[in-house]
C-alpha cells in the first residue's frame, strides 16, 4: 500500500515547479497542486498533465482513486485556502 | 486501441449528446467516482447515455487512450471530451456544466 506521502513525493519529483498536497487512506487519494505550468491550460490539460507523471502507478493501479485539484498559484491565492 | 474499437466508440459519442463511460450502471453505479458523475446529470435533468466498462474491456482500455486521460469516468459531451468526476463537479458548481448542457440539447 502507498501512502499519501508517497504520492505526494512522487507528484512533486517529477512535476518540477508545483506545490503538491496530498491527503488518503492507502486507497483513496486527494491531490492539490498548484503550479505556475497550469497557467494557459483548461482543467482537461492539467489533470493529463499530472495523470502523465503517474502513468505507470495508475496504470498498475498502485494509485486507484485519486481526486485532483489543479490550480494556478493566482487561482490558487483567490480560492483564500492555504497549503 | 483497434480500429473496430475506435469505430464504436466514435458511434456511441455521435449517437449520444451526453455520453458516460463508468463503472457499473446508471442505476447501480460501482464507484463513488462514478456515482458523482451520474447524480450530478440527474440533478441537471438531462438524457444521458452510460456504458459499463466493467462489462466491456476492450472500450475500458480503449477510451483512455481515446481521451488520453487514464481514468474513469468519462464525460463525453457533442462528441468532446469534457472531464472525469473532479471537473464534473467543478463546473457543476461554477454552473458551466448547466450551460454546456444546454447548449448540447439545443443544437
Amino acid at each position: 500500500m502507498i501512502s499519501p506521502e508517497q504520492v505526494q513525493t512522487i507528484i512533486q519529483e517529477r512535476l518540477a515547479n508545483a506545490e503538491v498536497k496530498v491527503v488518503g487512506d492507502g486507497q483513496h487519494f486527494e491531490a492539490i497542486i498548484v503550479s505556475p505550468d497550469f497557467a494557459g491550460k483548461n482543467k482537461v490539460k492539467q489533470h493529463q498533465m499530472v495523470y502523465g507523471v503517474l502513468q505507470d502507478e495508475l496504470a498498475s493501479e498502485t494509485i486507484h482513486a485519486l481526486s485532483l485539484k489543479t490550480f494556478t498559484p493566482e487561482a490558487w491565492q483567490a480560492t483564500g485556502q492555504t497549503a | 486501441m483497434t480500429p473496430e474499437v475506435k469505430a464504436r466508440i466514435e458511434s456511441l459519442l455521435q449517437e449520444n449528446k451526453i455520453m458516460v463511460f463508468m463503472k457499473g450502471s446508471k442505476l447501480m453505479p460501482q464507484c463513488g467516482f462514478s456515482n458523482n458523475v451520474v447524480q450530478i446529470l440527474n440533478t441537471l435533468g438531462v438524457p444521458f447515455e452510460t456504458l459499463d466498462i466493467l462489462a466491456d474491456p476492450e472500450i475500458r482500455q480503449g477510451i483512455k487512450e481515446y481521451s488520453n486521460w487514464p481514468t474513469i469516468p468519462q464525460i463525453y459531451i457533442d462528441g468532446e471530451f469534457v472531464g472525469g468526476s473532479d471537473i464534473a463537479i467543478e463546473l457543476y458548481q461554477s454552473g458551466e456544466l448547466q450551460q454546456m448542457v444546454e447548449v448540447a440539447m439545443a443544437s
